[in-house]
């Protein structure tokens, strides 16, 4: 019981860092555009096709292949941007992009089952089959890989936005658009590159849960999308830290529940998002409600 | 005098659809038909919710769901059959409205974005529980009793319910729309915080609105399973059905009472009909989407204000031109300036936030216009 206990908590943490970079792309984007992407799941979904894709058709391995897939990814999520979100305007703006952000994931969905069909699929390498043994536990190579590429991730991005003009401008336009706009800042351009980095990260992130979660197919990005909402609004919106806390601290829990009872695991996201949300509303680390309608 | 003309105009069409089936008595088309009247009073009740109060609900598949399971479990206990079944849908919509009230005390404490995640929790929670659960039948769902009338005119009874549904649901929403309470709430769409100091008790009211519109949605839910005669946890929740009945509500006008009537029965025929037509939900899919997309890029508002202010803004433009002979004379500012200033009158009654320039149909008192517009546009 105990080794178990260990395990899950050892699984939940390489699982949480892979979860925890799609939920930074998801909660940087509300942070900037002020809305939730519904269609990040599916995104995700995508970049792991495409990762098959070049894995199977011309034989690119999957770290290399990230290198492909991540600014396709980030172009994908800029004329995304441009084409549905950007147009949007007055006071239905909010629930408007939500919704178009849904149409936008339905089309995706339509034309990858078009294109691979509905059968799950699953990404190969001699990595994710072979495994090492680690402190007393057998670890498949690619949860260490993934892990150390997530965490990089994670880095490279807080870097970008604490180190750089750019990311200031990105801080600037999330606490205060108006007024980011009045020093200058063309917050246009910052929302569209914003949204495109919340979406390259889908290109890691569908790359390693494709090779980790034992097959996919273009209806995973249903279960997918609810655990990252649930994650970020955990975490508090627009908490860059906050999602990277929430999504090691649900994996976890989802790990520990899976020892009892495998089918009631999943619901453990759900039902630890409205208890948190009935004593704190904000979420674990949220600035507060969002108060105006 | 516009309220007569309204209620002539809803008798009329309520009306022909009651003798739809009498002329269609192809079994495709009638069993699409009764397809849409289900989803149209469900996006109608989704109105009375979501359109008048503003929190976007995208778990409303909960209820649909509960009630398709509810008539499912208590026809198999009690052996019931036939018409009895029909009675089972009282007990859908009273374990959809109970249901509802714990969800929405959790759920409205919280706003805009999280209230809309929420409820898509909510949802995936009752999905879950649904394949979970042994008296749910789990992923093979639960099947309906056969019921016992003839082939001939088998869809008639579930057309006609359906069809009393919606007319008793549009009703609600109408006297709703009107009334104090329909004020109350949409007071709280217009801003909460001001209408919570201006004396609305904004829990309550939010809630009794999420309650009415669970309970007529557990009702729907509860004869589409009957109607289609099985309940799997996939197809009782349903993204889509969110999806289809938001997409009902935005397309015909978000908040008006015609609106989702509208919606469904464009989208909802359109829908089946593809999917019959290439046999491929994949395609109905894309098309959803897209259609989606171009309603909210082109007609953010929905079909029904969009029309109505062009309306008002062409009768307005007669008016002028009737008022003022704007002869073509030696002096332009001239005309222009007579013209502008007879409209100003002439579309006065019709609503003030009209007239100055029309440049701004996102400020609040625009989206009211919109909605009293809607009212007078349709049936």
């Amino acid at each position: 019981m105990g080794r178990q206990v260990y395990e899950a908590i050892v699984d939940g943490i390489l699982g949480g860092g892979i979860y925890a970079l799609m939920a930074v792309g998801l909660t940087l984007i509300f942070g900037v555009l002020d809305i939730i992407n519904i269609a990040q799941g599916i995104l995700v979904i995508l970049g792991a096709y495409l990762s098959y894709a070049l894995s199977v058709h011309l034989h690119i391995d999957l770290f290399a292949g990230l290198l492909i897939t991540v600014p396709a990814m980030f172009v994908i999520g800029v004329a995304i941007q441009w084409l549905f979100i950007r147009p949007l305007r007055g006071r239905e703006r909010t629930s408007m992009s939500l919704l178009a952000a849904y149409a936008v994931a339905l089309i995706i969905e339509g034309i990858l089952y078009k294109v691979f069909g509905p059968t799950y699929v699953v990404l190969k390498a001699s990595y994710i089959t072979s495994s090492v043994h680690l402190f007393g536990f057998y670890l498949s190579y690619i949860y260490l890989y993934g892990f150390a590429l997530a965490v990089a991730c994670v880095a490279v991005l807080y870097l970008l936005l604490y180190r750089t003009r750019f990311g200031r401008s990105v801080r600037a336009t999330m606490q205060n658009r108006t007024a980011a706009q009045l020093v200058g800042i063309d917050v246009n351009r910052v929302a569209a590159v914003t949204f495109g980095i919340g979406v390259a990260v889908t290109a890691v992130g569908g790359m390693m849960f494709g090779a980790t979660s034992g097959g996919f197919n273009p209806n995973s990005g249903y279960d997918l999308i609810s655990r990252l909402l649930a994650i970020i609004i955990l975490g508090g919106l627009g908490s860059i830290g906050g999602a990277l806390a929430a999504a090691v601290f649900m994996t976890t829990a989802e790990a520990l529940v899976d020892i009892w009872s495998p089918d009631w695991a999943v619901v453990v996201f759900y039902v630890a998002l409205v208890l948190v949300l009935t004593i704190r509303p904000a979420g674990l680390f949220g600035r507060g409600l969002a108060r105006a309608q | 005098m516009r309220t007569a003309r309204r209620a002539g105009g809803a008798l009329v069409f309520f009306a022909v659809l009651a003798l739809f089936p009498q002329v269609f008595q192809n079994a495709t088309v009638t069993t699409i038909a009764v397809d849409t009247l289900i989803f149209a009073g469900a996006a109608v009740a989704w109105n009375i919710f979501s359109g008048y109060s503003g929190y976007l609900s995208l778990g409303h598949a909960v209820f649909f769901g509960a009630g398709a399971y509810t008539v499912g479990i208590a026809a198999r206990a009690w052996h019931t059959n036939g018409d009895g079944v029909f009675v089972l849908l009282l007990l859908a919509a009273a374990v959809a409205g109970g249901l509802s009230v714990p969800l929405g005390l959790i759920a409205l404490r919280v706003r805009r974005h999280t209230f809309v995640v929420i409820t898509i929790a909510f949802f995936f929670i009752a999905q879950l529980v649904a394949t979970n659960l042994s008296v749910t039948g789990g992923s093979s769902g639960i099947l309906a009793p056969s019921p016992n009338w003839t082939a001939a005119t088998f869809n008639d009874p579930f057309y006609y319910i359906a069809l009393a549904l919606l007319a008793a649901t549009t009703a609600a929403s109408w006297l709703i729309r009107g009334s104090r309470f329909g004020l109350q709430l949409r007071a709280i769409r217009d801003d909460e915080d001001r209408a919570a100091g201006l004396g609305v008790r904004a829990m309550p009211v939010k809630l009794t609105a999420f309650v009415i519109s669970a309970v007529v949605t557990g009702v729907a839910g509860g004869l589409w399973f009957y109607f289609i005669g099985q309940a799997i946890p996939q197809f009782a929740f349903d993204p889509l059905f969110d999806l289809s009945v938001v997409v009902m509500a935005f397309f015909g006008g978000l908040g008006t009472i015609s609106g989702p009537i509208l919606g469904a029965l464009v989208i909802e025929p359109a829908q089946q009909w593809l999917t019959l037509q290439y046999s491929n939900e994949y395609l109905s899919e894309i098309l959803l989407g897209a259609l989606f997309l171009v309603v909210i890029l082109l007609l953010p508002r929905g079909v029904i204000p969009t029309a109505a202010e062009q309306i008002t803004k062409y009768r307005a433009r007669r008016a002028a031109v009737a008022a003022g002979p704007a002869p073509a004379g030696p002096a332009p500012p001239g005309p222009a300036q007579a013209g502008r200033a007879a409209a100003g009158p002439a579309q006065a009654p019709a609503g003030p936030a009209q007239a100055p320039a029309g440049t701004v149909p996102q400020a609040p008192p625009a989206g009211e216009q919109a909605g009293t517009a809607a009212r007078e546009a349709g049936p």
